[in-house]
């Protein structure tokens, strides 16, 4: 693989993207004094964070009764209980903290009329441990969080001496023969060359692989590639078969209309107009979880109440809310109805359908953010010198379903506590392991065949195959029998892979090559997806199976773990889900039926 | 395909799917056909921040460039994507 010339860079640590998750670490990492660099295959504040604009959750009670142990309980119902619970107290302790870090930074909090942070009810976020009224937890910057978030993080991260590789795709992880994870070799796009990034620890930062269903809520950046080089290193994955819908996609376009518009006052009606979802959360309603009014959204549609043509969507009405408050309160959301579904909001509900929206599944970490494995009996084994956080990892914190706002909340406090970790375990400027002469070679041998691929099938016509599948078989309601045909069928597009043709043999903006690497680590995601959702035998959270409806803790209230070799076969191992906590602040909250 | 063009392309990606189908919807069906100016516009508006790309998109205001107006005026008023 001579053929190929490698330029290294040595740093401390690498982190690979420039979302909320990778931005926080990177700025975090150099304000602690190690030399990091960030790479990134989109510019940084073109990241799918940009897209989270409802808000951030964190129990500051400044519109009314909270406390954070709410904040921690609502967390782990909406888990389902497979959220790891000293994960979830460390999020829900630190989240005011982290705020107020992000408000001195210059993130411009909405604020009330006597000046603190305006906050808002958001799906599931409740106070008294469920009993008391619906929680108003969501901090908001007007309906730009996500991107204000990005730009003071950037700033913050160039402040503090951190350098960008902008526009450089991560191929493969680097490892020496000890099994640690000694960096990353990327592509720099623009002039096709090859750089080994070393670093002491590589955090990888990745996102969501939304885009391996074929309605998706996601941009097109989002590929899984953090998960396909884990997988393709031989690492298991945790909790795949966790994808969460968002109930209300624009019907036909998939773009969303966030749920903040039910916070404020929405309600979702079928084809006889009815406010259905008063039958499935009497107490809650249209505020219950994203699974709960998914799924009630999906009966009423597989029931025949749905609205259009072909009865296959619901509506989402805000007539009765007024122009005034939409306007106020939800800035965007008419002009969005209007340019991609013909609504003018005041006047008529917007069309809506569960769209998928974030992966609750990802690499498995402590909530130190360190990537840990089964090892043995050790189901906690720390892989050296490899890192995850945001929604490309699995804390676990979201457990079988994520709160909306607390995907925000967990970006920051894990990137945050990656980088106080590595402040305490790595030294700066230490010499770096020693890599064997071949150790890029599989990575360049992959390299080598994407870009002269010549097969009979273009990379679009597989991704097709692979999205098709996933949406018709791996969607939100399972049963054994769509689950297993899904399972073969998946297979089936994971080998057509050998057959992909690569038009474009340069290495220059080569979006054919990079977008056939993007494919790989959707495949490589979407077969762990569907074969873990193949191999659970119950319902809990976003995994909603038919043929086994309840939820069984007995048997599978336990993490799985999943691995994907070279030809597509997957492989189990579990690890027990986390039922204690850190501190004696708050107690573990023991399973009981998820009620809204 | 130039490089340019292929530079275009990527930088097409944005944060959000909706950013993602406007501009691609104008690189695929407009920019083969587009006079300098408008293509020079359209570079132009990939170099700015999504947020304001999409109040430009959704007629909150317009970019100060006449280009890239015209650009943005294309989208709005082309046939749903």
């Amino acid at each position: 693989m001579s053929a190929y010339k490698i330029q290294t860079h040595e740093f401390d640590m690498v982190v690979v993207g420039a979302g909320g998750a990778g931005l926080r670490a990177t700025f975090g990492l150099a304000s602690k004094g190690l030399k990091t660099v960030c790479i990134t295959k989109v510019f940084p504040t073109r990241s799918h964070t940009v897209a989270a604009q409802g808000g951030i959750s964190a129990a500051l009670g400044n519109m009314g009764e909270d406390d954070w142990r709410y904040h921690y309980f609502d967390t782990i119902k909406g888990s389902d209980w497979l959220g790891d619970q000293d994960a979830i107290e460390y999020m829900c302790k630190e989240a005011p903290a982290a705020i107020i870090e992000l408000e001195h930074y210059g993130v411009p909090f909405s604020r009330t009329d006597e000046g603190k942070i305006y906050q808002r009810p958001f799906g599931g976020m409740t106070t008294r441990y469920g009993e008391g009224p619906p929680a108003e937890r969501t901090c908001a910057a007007a309906d730009r969080t996500g991107h204000a978030m990005l730009h003071t993080l950037y700033q913050q991260a160039l402040a503090h001496d951190a350098q960008f590789m902008i526009e450089y795709f991560a191929l493969d992880l680097i490892w020496d023969q000890q099994g640690a994870c000694c960096g990353v070799l990327a592509l720099d796009m623009a002039e096709g060359t090859l750089h080994l990034f070393r670093g002491q620890g590589t955090v990888l930062a990745t996102g969501g692989y939304g885009r391996a269903y074929f309605s998706a809520t996601s941009a097109h950046t989002c590929t899984g590639d953090g998960g396909g080089l884990a997988l393709r290193s031989g690492l298991a994955m945790q909790d795949m078969e966790f994808v969460q819908f968002h109930p209300t996609g624009i019907y036909g376009a998939g773009c969303l209309i966030t749920e903040g518009v039910r916070g404020e006052g929405g309600i979702l009606r079928n084809s006889s107009g009815e406010r259905f979802m008063e039958r499935y959360a009497p107490h809650y309603k249209d505020l219950a979880s994203r699974d709960v009014v998914s799924r009630s959204m999906t009966i009423e549609i597989r029931e025949g109440r749905g609205v259009g043509e072909h009865k296959d969507h619901l509506l989402l009405d805000l007539t009765h809310l007024g122009p005034e408050v939409i306007h106020e309160k939800l800035p965007g959301i008419a002009e969005s109805a209007r340019i991609f579904a013909n609504v003018d909001v005041s006047r008529q509900p917007i069309p809506v359908l569960p769209t998928v929206h974030y992966n609750m599944g990802g690499i498995p970490t402590n909530y130190h953010g360190e990537v840990v494995q089964r090892v043995g009996d050790d189901p906690d084994h720390v892989v050296p010198g490899l890192y995850a956080i945001g929604e490309a990892a699995c804390v676990s914190v979201h457990g079988a379903n994520r709160l909306g706002s607390n995907s925000l909340l967990d970006l920051v406090v894990f990137g945050r506590s990656v980088a106080n970790r590595c402040a305490q375990t790595i030294k700066p400027g230490a010499a770096h392991r020693k890599l064997a002469d071949d150790a890029c070679d599989k990575a360049l041998a992959n390299l080598d065949r994407l870009r002269n691929a010549n097969g009979g099938t273009p990379t679009a016509a597989i991704r097709l195959n692979m999205q098709r599948t996933m949406q018709s078989d791996a969607a939100v309601f399972r049963t054994s029998k769509t689950l297993s045909e899904g399972c073969q069928k998946m297979a089936e597009v994971f080998a057509s892979f050998e057959d992909v043709k690569v038009s474009d043999r340069s290495l220059v903006w080569n979006s054919d090559l990079i977008e056939t690497y993007e494919l790989q680590n959707l495949l490589y995601n979407a077969v762990a997806t569907i074969t873990s959702a193949e191999q659970r035998k119950e319902s809990r959270g976003a995994h909603a199976h038919e043929d086994f409806p309840e939820r069984d803790d007995a048997n599978w209230q336990k993490h799985t773990l999943v691995k994907v070799d070279e030809k597509g076969k997957a492989s189990f191992e579990f690890r027990p889900v986390h039922m204690f906590t850190l501190t004696d602040d708050v107690g573990v909250v023991p399973p009981k039926k998820r009620v809204y | 395909m130039d490089a340019d063009l292929k530079a275009l392309r990527w930088r097409c990606r944005r944060g959000t799917r909706e950013l993602d189908q406007l501009l691609g919807w104008w690189l695929e069906v407009r920019y083969p056909h587009a006079p300098a100016d408008l293509r020079t516009g359209f570079g132009g508006l990939l170099e700015a921040q999504d947020p304001d790309l999409w109040d430009w998109l959704l007629g909150r205001g317009q970019p100060d460039d006449a280009n890239q107006a015209r650009v943005i005026h294309e989208i709005r008023t082309r046939d749903r994507v």
